[in-house]
């Protein structure tokens, strides 16, 4: 693999050579790498790009990571990966995408992943997205997540996106089902002229199922975002969504909340804020010793932390 | 070490010019110097001023005979002058550890941020992973505002009225916290306080009332004179 290709890897997936346990890597849009273990099996599809990740029910302390990286310019990428967590498995799952783009052409990679969760299974999903190169083409990421978690089961959602990607419109959906819950964090931060766009929809169609959507974002220079969470309370269930933003230089950002209880029993909570640094947070670092520069830098990184 | 000399500060309040700091002159080499008075009468003002947080209208500043008038903050910062918020600030994600670490200048470890907690009485375990967010109560803040402080252990440092919103059982602390200050201390303290047990750990006391400095003197004779008065009348009358 390419050296490029190999800071991709670390900056999407903290991975400095072969990932432990399952892996899939797919480089320029092709399979770079692959390892399956007895409890976990990785197929190609064969009706359209992308992967089966199949997980056994039961399976426990187990991590799949399925990164990709794109070093070529003008690539467009779309892939389809599906994941079938067997009932009461226990995993953790790292995806990822990098992309270097030196060239003069959009280079687009489009994931769709699909999360089956069995019966009380419980999984952590973690995905970056980070984009690099220093040529005039565009770095476009749509990553697209759809989540169905069955009785009883668990996901966690971390989605990062910190740097250098020019446009992304990311849709997660998720359908719940009796005493199921997810938990979704999102970090981002747009700079330059970017264009971010999020949309959540959670429906808790079971009993006592819950959600809770948490996002926090920094929007720099004259970048947009726009935050949509909307979460469907169909039965008797918890739901909470939450946004926190900085805003700085002439970014803009919109954060559009939408709950809907269907039901006596649905309980749900929006929060939104939006807002500059404060002005005391700067003065009181720069009592500290930091220039107001190395404050700003402070705060935003803490923010996102 | 300190000098303000002919020091004035205007706002603008409701299109007229008010005057916060009336030509404010003060020299100040002690270890320990109190500043006290009414509220409204000009003593947050004059820590700012210090800091470089406002810009006097007019006058001079020196510290170690430089003058640092047209200084920024972090300019003063890094010279040696250290400010605690009367009201510390909150930050979404930072941690105790963060602070600590960014007011020590250099990157510390956990036993090190640890004892400048224990030094303002926080057991450093529960705190030193705590975000600086609204989940830390007033008097949690105030104290480890202190603590950064203590860590950038620079020449100068001004408090201003440590002891606001703490409670009585903190207070006594707080004390004992500056007590310890006084004898560890390498360079100068000026702490803006009402508290006569805080005044009587200075070395000198500065009342200041309607933006001017009415006195400046050693402890055991500005302190007994502003106890006996009653406190009705040192905020209507004495200080007119």
């Amino acid at each position: 693999m390419e050296k490029i290709q190999k800071d991709l890897l670390e900056k999407i997936a903290d991975l400095h050579g072969t990932p432990e346990g399952a892996y899939n890597i797919r480089a320029n849009g092709a399979l770079g790498g692959r390892n399956t273990t007895a409890n976990i099996d990785i197929v190609t599809k064969e009706d359209k790009p992308g992967i089966d990740i199949i997980i056994k029910p039961g399976t426990k302390n187990e991590s799949v990571h399925i990164p990709v990286v794109i070093s070529q310019s003008g690539l467009t990428d779309l892939v389809y990966n599906d994941f079938f967590i067997g009932d009461d498995a226990d995993v953790v799952i790292i995806a990822g995408c990098g992309i270097h783009n030196s060239g003069d052409k959009a280079s687009e990679h489009d994931g769709i992943h699909t999360f089956h969760v069995g019966k009380n299974a419980k999984i952590k999903y973690v995905e970056k997205h980070y984009g690099a190169g220093d040529g005039n083409g565009e770095n476009i990421m749509n990553p697209t997540t759809v989540i169905e978690i069955d009785d009883g089961g668990y996901m966690e959602m971390e989605t990062t996106q910190i740097k250098g990607i020019d446009s992304t419109k990311r849709v997660t959906t998720a359908k719940l089902g009796n005493d199921a819950k997810v938990v979704i964090k999102e970090k981002l931060m747009t700079h330059g002229s970017q264009f971010a766009e999020t949309e959540f929809t959670v429906d808790l169609n079971g009993e006592n199922s819950g959600a809770n959507v948490i996002s926090r974002s920094v929007a720099k220079d004259t970048s947009k975002q726009v935050f949509l969470s909307r979460i469907n309370g169909n039965n008797k269930c918890s739901g909470h969504t939450e946004c926190d933003a900085i805003i700085m230089d002439n970014a803009t950002v919109a954060a559009i909340p939408e709950i809907t209880a269907n039901h006596i029993d649905a309980s749900l909570i929006h929060e939104a804020a939006i807002g500059k640094i404060a002005g005391e947070q700067l003065i009181k670092l720069m009592t500290l010793g930091l220039t107001e520069q190395e404050a700003e830098e402070q705060i935003v990184s803490g923010f996102l932390k | 070490m300190l000098e303000l000399i002919n020091v004035s500060f205007e706002v603008d309040a409701e299109n007229e010019k008010k005057e916060i700091l009336k030509d404010v002159s003060l020299k100040i080499d002690d270890r320990f110097v109190a500043i006290t008075g009414p509220n409204g009468g000009g003593k947050s003002t004059l820590a700012k001023i210090i800091a470089g947080i406002y810009q006097p209208t007019s006058g001079k500043i020196l510290f170690d005979g430089e003058d640092i008038t047209n200084m920024s903050i972090t300019e003063r910062a890094r010279k040696g002058i250290s400010f605690a918020f009367q009201q510390p600030v909150r930050f979404k994600g930072l941690t105790v550890k963060d602070l600590i670490t960014l007011a020590a200048g250099k990157s510390i470890n956990v036993s090190e941020a640890c004892t400048y907690l224990s030094e303002v009485g926080l057991c450093a375990r529960d705190y030193i992973n705590r975000e600086v967010n609204a989940s830390l109560s007033g008097g949690e803040l105030k104290r480890i505002e202190i603590a950064m402080i203590m860590a950038r252990g620079t020449k100068l440092s001004v408090f201003d009225e440590p002891e606001a919103g703490i409670d009585l059982w903190s207070f006594n602390n707080l004390i004992k916290v500056f007590e310890k200050m006084y004898d560890k201390i390498n360079g100068s303290i000026i702490i803006i306080s009402h508290q006569e047990r805080i005044l009587n750990i200075a070395d000198k006391i500065v009342v200041v009332a309607n933006g001017k400095i009415k006195q400046y003197g050693a402890k055991e004779d500005i302190l007994p004179e502003l106890l006996g008065r009653g406190a009705a009348e040192s905020s209507c009358k004495a200080f007119d």
